[in-house]
């Protein structure tokens, strides 16, 4: 996990190393600087001992000191200015690597997570990462180190306060460690109560008018209330145990200088044998404080670490997955024509799950053809197309495209050419221009405007203020559904396809608008495969042929007036139109 | 649903009034809790002065071992008086962080439940001018910089403020000139924290707005994912990515440098100080005569037992100088915390700014004070009781529903619906026509007080609707919504929601009605199969089916369908035909729906443009008539 995760260090190697290095820098200064200090405390001490000062030492010990704050100052300013550019960079090339790799998700990929998941993903678990990481590089080298340095130069000082040191960092060490070992439950119990308390409010707030319409407002604050309590006492549980650990760790750190108060002086008046005066104990009081918190900065660090832990395997999931379309070993580049064939194809969503969608479907269209599908919701009509442009790839069977199986060709080069116009279609912020240019990047004004035609969407879009400069705001709210699904119909349009689909896209769309837009189909692009999936019989009922799907499997294919006597489906769907709705056509 | 989308991110913004925003932040926290709060700054206190004193006390002792025949009792004395002190300091350091993490945590459980239950009362209106990604950030983001203000940045400014006194009190006691040396650099250090800090907290901003952005972008096209693979897009949005990301990386690492670089500056700025002292106080002792200000301590220390004192003026005021620069390191130690809080403590009121803004917005008034009862006046009988003077009328519940010219608009300047009359007798099924934008939901929304019209009157029953409680108004009608909602939690629970003491078996029988017993018997633990996000795993026709359910369940004596039925394809529509019947028998129903055949057998349908009922009539009458209803029903016009 972690190795797929630096991966993305990649630029900013330089800065991740660089950064511990200059650490290292600073905390030598930590260590050099109460050491200096220590020689001119010895100076002071002379005077107090009634001698003479040498003011020159003094004066040599106090520029040293300087040298060294100077040296420790921009060892730190660039530390933390390496530790941000490597962090922030890191986390923007895991931002990059994560969006980059979702773009070469097949539709079975996309259907595993949710639009939300994946901002969480790219932002809040990025971030967490980005600060375990700076974490990471600034105190995981710097800390042991200067915990490192402090032992030995207190060794070198006196080699039982060293003892003695070693002995409270242990202690301290494994008192922490059994803390975080404990908290770290709690906690992740916590960010799960935390999401059921996010999914209250969530779910409050899209469902607020049924909420209101119901006058069930006591009913969610009483969820709330527990959501909360729930939240409230997994907090309470976690934060006991760190509230117990910081007096434990002060107790340790008091006790430590209690400790070497009480065996330094003896040491100073010459009781116990040891090579401690009264300056060198304040040095040593302070290494000790240096050691101490630099177990304390290795505990916290780990501790990032592992809270971070959960957002590192979500990111991970997000890297690590594979498009489930395998790329041709030759791939053909060239789509000949828009013959269509459907050999035994069986087709299932998830492999675990035996629930098949499509049965043995075998079909053979023609370029040119106009085909629609009719069939109940659930049918597999949706499904049946979609394995054309190679959304999805058939369980068993083949589908072929111009006579090629469509998995041998260049996947970019098969979906120019076959166009999709889905049923659960978007349209993006920007002008109208700006979106039908999807389909062809360097379409001319004049091929927008035809195909706008082609798509009656046209005469609309010139009654708009600024016409085909008119912005559309996020996700077109600011034009109407059948316009919408006109817009995507000129926008796959463009593509100047070989088969072109249409998924349920024109249900918003009245029959006239419906009827006129197969007819200029028909006339603008007769070499072009049009499949049409639609609830309305009116939008199929002129197909060259229509299919007749009923529980992923084809019952019936032919013209209408052959369905309405042979199919018995056909027939029922049709009958429930006209009463419906159409009996003075 | 909101047709007013002004989507709005206030991520990012410094509070606009931060003092008042932090008194009102602290007031709502410790009012609350009075005796922790006495208690905990007691603690902070006796912890912080025990931290400061036991180092005052290592000054004796140095001295002590300093001079030519050092006593040992004396030191042991001074060892056991500092062991005592930071145990108790220790003691209260444990005491405080309990009571505060008692305080903060319940703080915020309070503030969480708060915000919710004042969220339930805000107007419709409220939920259509706020992303829901804004509101959900207040319990998220905005909830927890409060969490690090409370347990971790107010104890903190506490105990450091007493810490900062309690040394600079012995700091001038020891020399008045030293003092005035660290004061001097205390003020450079400040104004380097200044200009940092501030710099630092300006990125920040700008971190959280490029974040926004391209969480917005993300948001955007990951919803369009599936039409960027159908048109091999993916290049141009990676590129378009790449431009925000890079733009977040770069506020991003200078946000975060001039945080890091902010320890170290001032870390080595203590140093400088440290060796300032450690020479302006040698010059002191070597310059001056009078050491008058250094010894009185130390005699005070030591009362009259050193007859030395005299002689050893000099040397017992170097060891009073190495004291001092002990404290010199820690004065700045608590300062150095402080400003380390610096960005949490604006991002903090950032936040509480805008949870205080929610909270404060004014709530749905209640309605008038007739209410709604069953079965009080005539047994199964549904009634207004409406309060006269000495004692109360019995209004019977009909259904009789009439609008007289309603002006409305969601905004004041941009009228949605000019003067609309209509009416709908007890148990009449009214439908309304007409494209997106027409006016249709606008209309229902009026009758359950969602809005509230800006002139002329709807009355319920002779009574005008804003003369009825507003929680019995809508009790009394059932409604069914276009987009469906479920809630996580068992199917039963979600059709019960109608009627929260609706028994297994109505639940069950609603569900038969409405055609989804089938498809619910076939889930995996049929009626206890726990939904969860919005039913994702149902499909929209599904969902659909179960909110019907829910409204069979509600027994509502007047219903209101917005587009019930228009994801349940012709053939399962006309399976449920009979439920629906029975659900609309002897009920005054409003319907609105795109497909004509629903609508048909409406005893009065009105066809809304604009804002205005251009025609009104039953089927056959507007048929007729030839007008714009039969041009929808031929096809020859679009709905949407």
């Amino acid at each position: 996990m972690i190795k797929t995760l630096l991966k993305s260090v990649r630029e900013y190697k330089k800065s991740s190393i660089l950064c511990p290095l200059v650490m290292i820098g600073e905390a030598a200064m930590e260590i050099v600087i109460p050491f200096i200090m220590s020689l001119l405390l010895d100076e002071i001490s002379v005077i107090q001992k009634g001698g003479e000062a040498d003011i020159s030492k003094i004066a040599i010990f106090g520029s040293l000191m300087f040298v060294c704050a100077l040296f420790s100052l921009t060892c730190g300013v660039l530390g933390g200015k390496l530790a941000a550019k490597a962090s922030s960079g890191f986390a923007h090339n895991l931002r990059e690597d994560m969006y980059n790799n979702i773009q070469t998700y097949s539709f079975a990929n996309i259907d595993n997570y949710s639009t939300a998941s994946l901002i969480t993903r790219i932002t809040t678990d990025v971030t967490n990462v980005q600060n375990a990481y700076q974490m990471c590089i600034r105190m995981l080298v710097r800390a042991p180190i200067l915990f490192i340095f402090a032992i030995i130069m207190s060794i070198i000082i006196e080699p039982i306060m060293g003892g003695i040191f070693a002995v409270a960092a242990a202690v301290l060490g494994i008192i922490v460690f059994i803390c975080m070992f404990r908290v770290t439950p709690f906690f992740r119990t916590m960010f799960r109560k935390y999401d059921d308390l996010n999914a209250v409010v969530q779910e409050d707030l899209t469902a607020i008018r049924v909420v209101k319409s119901y006058v069930r407002e006591d009913h969610e604050i009483e969820k709330m209330h527990k959501a909360t309590q729930e939240v409230y006492n997994y907090s309470v549980k976690a934060e006991k145990v760190l509230t117990f650990m910081m007096p434990c760790v002060q107790l340790i750190m008091f006790a430590t200088v209690i400790v070497i108060l009480l065996v330094g002086s003896n040491m100073a008046v010459g009781n116990i044998v040891g090579n401690v005066n009264f300056n060198t104990l304040q040095t040593l009081i302070q290494y000790a404080m240096q050691i101490l918190m630099g177990v304390m900065m290795v505990a916290m660090c780990l501790n990032f670490i592992s809270l971070s832990r959960g957002s590192m395997e979500r990111i991970t999931e997000v890297l690590n997955e594979r498009t489930t379309l395998p790329k041709p070993k030759a791939p053909v580049y060239e789509v000949k024509s828009g013959d269509i064939e459907f050999t035994n194809v069986c087709f299932a969503y998830s492999q675990k799950k035996d629930v098949t969608v499509l049965k043995n479907i075998n079909i053979s269209i023609k370029a040119g053809e106009m085909i629609g599908i009719i069939g109940a919701t659930g049918s597999g009509k949706t499904s049946l197309v979609s394995l054309i442009p190679r959304l999805y790839d058939v369980s068993e069977g083949s589908v072929k495209v111009g006579g090629v199986d469509v998995r041998d060709y260049n996947l970019d080069d098969l979906r120019t050419k076959v166009a999709m116009v889905l049923q659960k279609n978007v349209l993006f912020s920007g002008t109208v221009a700006d979106n039908l240019r999807w389909g062809d990047e360097n379409a001319t004004d004049e091929e927008l405007r035809l195909a706008a035609r082609q798509a009656c969407a046209e005469e609309f879009i010139d009654a708009l203020p600024g016409g085909f400069n008119y912005d559309l705001g996020q996700g077109g709210v600011n034009v109407s559904g059948g316009q919408k699904q006109r817009l995507c119909i000129a926008r796959a349009l463009l593509k100047k396809p070989s088969v072109i689909i249409f998924d349920d896209s024109t249900s918003a769309v009245d029959t006239k608008t419906d009827a006129s837009i197969r007819e200029s189909l028909r006339k603008y692009a007769p070499e072009t495969t049009k499949i049409i999936i639609a609830q309305r019989i009116a939008s199929v009922q002129d197909a060259d042929r229509i299919i007749v799907l009923d529980e992923g499997e084809i019952t019936g294919v032919g013209t209408h007036d052959e369905l309405i006597k042979t199919n018995e489906i056909y027939r029922e769907v049709y009958e429930s139109q006209v009463k419906g709705g159409e009996d003075d056509e | 649903m909101s047709r007013l989308h002004v989507p709005q991110s206030k991520g990012g913004k410094r509070a606009k009034n931060p003092m008042q925003t932090l008194k009102r932040l602290l007031k709502l926290t410790f009012s609350r809790y009075k005796v922790g709060t006495v208690f905990m700054v007691i603690c902070v206190i006796v912890s912080s002065v025990a931290n400061a004193l036991g180092s005052a006390l290592l000054a004796p002792i140095v001295a002590e071992l300093a001079t030519l025949s050092p006593d040992m009792d004396v030191i042991y004395r001074y060892i056991a008086m500092i062991g005592a002190i930071y145990l108790a300091g220790a003691l209260c350091s444990f005491a405080y962080n309990r009571i505060m993490m008692y305080i903060a945590q319940g703080t915020l459980k309070n503030l969480r439940d708060d915000m919710f239950g004042k969220m339930q009362k805000l107007p419709l209106m409220y939920f259509d001018t706020h992303t829901h990604g804004d509101l959900m950030s207040c319990y998220t983001n905005d909830v927890d910089t409060m969490r690090q203000l409370l347990s971790q940045t107010i104890p903190q400014l506490v105990s450091s403020a007493v810490t900062v006194v309690a040394i600079f009190v012995m700091m001038v006691i020891y020399s008045f000139t030293l003092t005035v040396v660290i004061l001097a650099m205390l003020v450079l250090m400040i104004s380097v924290i200044k200009v940092v800090g501030s710099k630092s907290a300006k990125y920040f901003l700008n971190q959280q707005i490029a974040l926004g952005k391209l969480n917005g972008y993300v948001e955007e096209m990951t919803e369009g994912q599936k039409v960027i693979k159908v048109f091999c897009h993916e290049q141009k949005a990676r590129e378009q990515f790449k431009v925000l990301n890079d733009e977040l990386n770069d506020t991003s690492c200078k946000a975060n440098a001039n945080a890091f670089i902010l320890g170290p500056i001032n870390n080595n700025l203590g140093y400088v100080q440290y060796i300032l002292v450690a020479i302006v106080g040698l010059l002191v002792i070597l310059l001056s005569d009078t050491m008058t200000p250094l010894l009185s301590i130390y005699i005070t220390a030591n009362g009259a037992t050193t007859p030395a004192v005299e002689k050893a003026a000099i040397p017992v005021a170097a060891g009073m100088l190495v004291s001092f620069i002990s404290f010199a390191r820690q004065f700045n130690m608590p300062i150095n915390q402080v400003t380390m809080q610096f960005n949490a403590i604006v991002m903090a009121l950032g936040g509480a700014e805008r949870i205080f803004e929610m909270v404060d917005t004014a709530p749905e008034d209640a309605g008038g004070d007739i209410t709604l009862t069953y079965g009080e006046n005539v047994e199964g009988q549904w009634a207004w009781k409406k309060p006269v003077e000495g004692g109360f009328e019995y209004i019977p519940l009909r259904g009789d529903i009439r609008f007289n010219d309603v002006v409305f608009g969601y905004t004041p300047e941009k009228v949605i619906l000019k003067n609309i009359s209509l009416y709908a007798k007890p148990g009449q099924k009214i439908a309304f026509v007409g494209s997106t934008g027409a006016g249709k939901t606008t209309i229902t929304n009026l009758i359950n007080r969602f809005y509230d019209i800006q002139s002329g009157s709807i009355t319920y029953d002779g009574l005008d609707i804003k003369s009825i409680n507003k929680d019995d108004l809508r009790r009394s009608l059932g409604v069914v919504l276009q987009d469906t909602h479920l809630f996580t939690g068992t199917v039963m629970d979600n059709i019960r929601y109608g009627r929260l003491n609706a028994t297994d078996e109505e639940c069950v029988s609603a569900a038969k009605l409405a055609n989804a017993d089938f498809f619910i018997t076939h889930l995996p633990d049929g009626y206890q199969t726990v939904i969860k996000g919005d039913g994702a795993n149902l499909s929209q026709g599904q969902r659909q089916l179960l909110a019907i359910a829910r409204a069979m369940v509600s027994q509502c004596p007047v219903l209101i369908l917005d587009e019930a039925t228009s994801s349940i394809d012709t053939r399962t529509e006309k399976l449920i035909e009979q439920g629906m019947d029975k659900l609309m028998e002897g009920r005054t129903v409003f319907v609105i729906a795109h497909r004509l055949s629903t609508v048909r057998n409406s005893q009065a349908i009105m066809v809304l443009e604009h804002g205005e009922i251009i025609e009104r009539g039953n089927h056959d009458q507007l048929i007729a008539q030839k007008g714009k209803y039969y041009q929808l029903y031929t096809g020859a016009f679009e709905l949407e």
